[in-house]
C-alpha cells in the first residue's frame, strides 16, 4: 500500500482546467518531486493534498483512506504537514512560538485548563518544548529562538517554515518550493536535511521544486508536469531525458509550443 | 543590559523572565494596593474607573490584539454583562459573587454565539457586522423594556460580599480593592492563555489563517473561543461599570463606547496587557487634565469659565492620530523603546525597532 495516492484527479477553475486527470503514488520512505513550469498544476496538487481545494474528480487516498471529507485543519492530525511557496509564517510571534504551533495536533489541554494553567498545560508545554528543541538542533536554529519572525532574513524564514512542518511529526511532509529564492549554499543545506529528513527521521517527502539540481540530487522520482496533465514519471535522469519534458520546456524542434497547441 | 541564562525550559514557561521583572511587577502591585493612602477619595473613584476601563480593554484586547480580529461592538457585550448582572441579582435574588460570574459567562455565551455566523467575515466586513451588534443592542435594551427598564434604565445595588457592602460613594477604597483584585485575576489569567497552546492559536489565526490550518488549527472554533473569552472578559468589566454607575441606561452602552474601548487599546498599544492599561489610564485622565487645564487658564486669563464642547473626543481622536501616525505600537511600544535606550545606553540605534516589511502573502487560499 503506497503512503499517498491520487487517482485520476482533476480540478477546474470554472472553465480553466488546472489539474487533469492525474494519478500517481508516493511510496513510503521515498522523496517525491513534482517538477514543471509555471502554472502546471504543481502547487495545486498540494493544495488539494492538505484539503484547502477539493478536486472535481477523482479521490485521495493517504494510508489506503480517502482523505477528501477531511477539513483542512484535520489533515495534520493524520500526519500531513506541509510548507508554503510564499512562507506562511506568523509573523508577530517569536521563532520558538511558530514552531510550538506546530505541536498544536499533539495539544491534550482546551482552553479553560490553559487560562488556569494547570500542572497538566505545563508538564505539557514542557514536552513540547522538548520536540520543538530537536527541531531547532536539526535545522541549526538556535541563534533564532526568540527572534520576532518579523526581523528575519528571508533564509531563514524558509528554515523556520521547514521546522513548524516538522514539528508537527508528520509522516508525509509537503515541501512547496523549499529552495526559491535561497542562495546556492542554502539550497546545499536544504538538499542535506531533506536527505535527513527521509533517511534519519523517516519521512517520506512530496515537494514541489523548479530547481533541477537539488531536485536530481535528493529525489527518488520525479514526476513532470504541463498545464496540469502528466508527462513523465519516473527516476531524475528519466524525466530529465524524456522527450515530452524537454518540449514542454524548450519548445519542440519545429518551433510550434505543445502549451499552445493544446 | 542583563543576560538571563536560561536553564531549564520552564525559564520560558515562568510568568516572570527574571527576579528584578517579578520584583517590579510586585512592587508595582503592592504600591496599587496602597494607593488609597497617597490619593484623595475622588482620584481613587478615577484609578476604580481605570481599573474597569482596562478589564474592558483587555477583554477587547482578546480580540483585536491577540486574535486579530476587529470588533466594532464590544460596547454591546459590556451591556450584557452589566445587565445580566443586576438582572440576576434583583430576580433570582443571587448574591454577587454568583451573579457577578454567572453575568460574565452570558456575555461570553452571547460572544460565541454570535461569533458562530459573523467571523466568517474578514477585516472591515467583521468590523461593520459588529459595529450592527452594538447598534441594535441599544435597540434591544430599548425594545426589552419590562426587563432592562428600557430608557429609564436599571438601578444596580450594592455590592455586598459576605456582608461587607461596596459601594462608590460610601466607601471608595473598599470599591477599589475589590477592582483591584478582579483586575488582578483577569491579568493572570490572560498572561496563562498567552504562554499555553490557546494563545499560540489565536497568534497563528491573527498572523496566518491558510497555515494556522495546515497545523491543525481548527479557526472558525478558535476564533468562537476567541470571542467567548473577549466577551467573558468584556461582560465582567460591564458588570463592574454597572456597579460604579450605579444607574445605567440603553445610552450608557452606546456605540461611541465600543469605538472608545477600540481608540483605548490601540492608543495604549495592540497585542499587550500593558496596552490596556495604559489607554485606560490616558482616557480616564484626560478630561481630569482638560479640567485642570481649563480652571488654571481661568484664573490666568482672568475670563469666565469657558467650555468648549467636544473638546474631549477631539484631543482623543487627536491623539489617536498622532499615535497611528508615529507610534502604531502605542504607548507600550513607546514604553519599550525608552527601556531599551536605557538598558543598552548609549548603544541603542535609532532603527533598532524597525520591522522589515511582510514578504508576499499567498493571499488565494484563504
Amino acid at each position: 500500500m503506497s503512503l499517498l495516492e491520487l487517482k485520476n484527479v482533476t480540478l477546474r477553475f470554472g472553465g480553466l482546467v488546472a489539474v487533469n486527470d492525474v494519478s500517481f503514488s508516493v511510496e513510503e520512505g521515498e522523496v517525491f518531486a513534482l517538477v514543471g513550469p509555471n502554472g502546471a498544476g504543481k502547487s495545486t496538487i498540494l493544495n488539494m493534498i492538505s484539503r484547502l481545494y477539493t478536486p472535481a474528480e477523482g479521490d485521495i487516498l493517504f494510508e489506503g483512506k480517502s482523505i477528501l471529507g477531511a477539513e483542512p485543519h484535520d489533515v495534520p492530525v493524520l500526519g500531513i504537514a506541509r510548507t508554503f511557496q510564499n512562507i506562511e509564517l506568523f509573523e508577530q510571534a517569536s521563532v520558538l512560538q511558530n514552531l510550538l504551533v506546530g505541536r498544536h495536533t499533539h495539544c491534550r489541554s482546551n482552553f479553560l485548563t490553559d487560562m488556569l494553567f494547570t500542572p497538566f498545560v505545563r508538564a505539557q508545554e514542557r514536552v513540547h518544548r522538548e520536540a520543538v528543541e530537536h527541531v531547532i538542533d536539526f535545522l541549526d536554529l538556535q541563534p533564532y529562538r526568540q527572534k520576532l519572525i518579523a526581523g528575519l532574513p528571508y533564509g531563514v524564514r524558509k528554515v523556520v517554515e521547514m521546522g513548524r512542518a516538522l514539528a508537527v511529526k508528520p509522516k508525509l511532509l509537503l515541501l512547496d518550493e523549499p529552495a526559491s529564492g535561497l542562495s546556492v549554499e542554502e539550497t546545499q543545506d536544504v538538499a542535506f536535511w531533506i536527505e535527513d529528513i527521509k533517511k534519519v527521521m523517516g519521512v517520506t517527502v512530496l515537494m514541489v521544486e523548479h530547481d533541477m539540481h537539488l531536485v536530481s540530487s535528493v529525489s527518488d522520482r520525479v514526476m513532470a508536469l504541463a498545464d496540469g496533465s502528466m508527462l513523465s514519471i519516473g527516476t531524475p535522469q528519466e524525466v530529465q531525458t524524456d522527450p515530452a519534458v524537454i518540449e514542454a520546456y524548450l519548445g519542440s524542434d519545429d518551433g510550434t509550443e505543445s502549451g499552445e497547441a493544446a | 543590559m542583563r543576560i538571563v541564562f536560561k536553564t531549564s525550559y520552564d525559564a520560558d514557561i515562568r510568568l516572570f523572565k527574571h527576579k528584578a521583572q517579578a520584583f517590579w511587577y510586585l512592587l508595582l502591585f503592592a504600591l496599587a494596593i496602597l494607593l488609597p493612602f497617597l490619593i484623595s477619595d475622588f482620584l481613587i473613584g478615577e484609578a476604580t474607573l481605570v481599573l474597569i476601563w482596562a478589564i474592558c480593554g483587555m477583554g477587547l484586547m482578546v480580540l483585536v490584539g491577540q486574535t486579530g480580529q476587529a470588533s466594532l461592538g464590544h460596547a454591546a457585550f459590556m451591556a450584557v454583562g452589566a445587565y445580566s448582572n443586576v438582572l440576576y441579582q434583583e430576580h433570582f435574588s443571587m448574591p454577587f459573587l454568583l451573579s457577578f460570574p454567572l453575568a460574565g459567562l452570558t456575555a461570553g455565551v452571547a460572544g460565541a454565539l454570535i461569533a458562530m455566523p459573523i467571523t466568517k467575515l474578514h477585516g472591515i466586513y467583521l468590523a461593520i457586522a459588529t459595529l450592527a451588534i452594538s447598534v441594535l443592542a441599544e435597540d434591544l435594551i430599548v425594545i426589552m423594556e419590562p426587563l432592562t427598564g428600557g430608557v429609564s434604565g436599571l438601578f444596580a445595588p450594592d455590592i455586598e460580599i459576605f456582608g461587607f457592602v461596596f459601594n462608590r460613594y460610601g466607601n471608595p477604597v473598599e470599591l477599589y480593592w475589590l477592582v483591584l483584585f478582579i483586575t488582578f485575576l483577569i491579568v493572570y489569567l490572560y498572561r496563562n492563555m498567552l504562554r499555553s497552546p490557546i494563545g499560540r492559536s489565536f497568534a497563528a489565526v491573527r498572523d496566518s489563517e491558510v497555515s494556522a490550518k495546515a497545523m491543525g488549527i481548527n479557526v472558525a472554533r478558535t476564533k468562537m473561543v476567541a470571542f467567548a473569552i473577549s466577551c467573558f472578559i468584556t461582560g465582567l468589566g460591564g458588570a463592574l461599570m454597572g456597579h460604579f454607575a450605579t444607574i445605567f441606561t440603553n445610552e450608557t452602552f452606546n456605540l461611541i463606547m465600543s469605538i472608545t474601548l477600540l481608540l483605548i487599546i490601540v492608543v495604549g498599544g495592540l497585542g499587550t496587557i500593558h496596552g490596556a492599561f495604559f489607554g485606560a489610564i490616558v482616557f480616564v485622565m484626560l478630561p481630569l487634565v482638560i479640567s485642570l487645564t481649563r480652571d488654571a487658564l481661568t484664573v490666568f486669563a482672568d475670563s469666565g469659565s469657558v467650555t468648549i464642547p467636544g473638546l474631549e473626543s477631539g484631543l482623543f481622536g487627536i491623539i489617536l492620530i498622532g499615535f497611528i501616525l508615529f507610534e502604531p505600537m502605542g504607548i507600550y511600544g513607546r514604553w519599550l523603546k525608552i527601556r531599551t535606550y536605557f538598558e543598552l545606553f548609549p548603544f541603542y540605534r535609532k532603527d533598532m525597532f524597525r520591522r522589515q516589511k511582510s514578504y508576499l502573502k499567498t493571499e488565494r487560499t484563504r
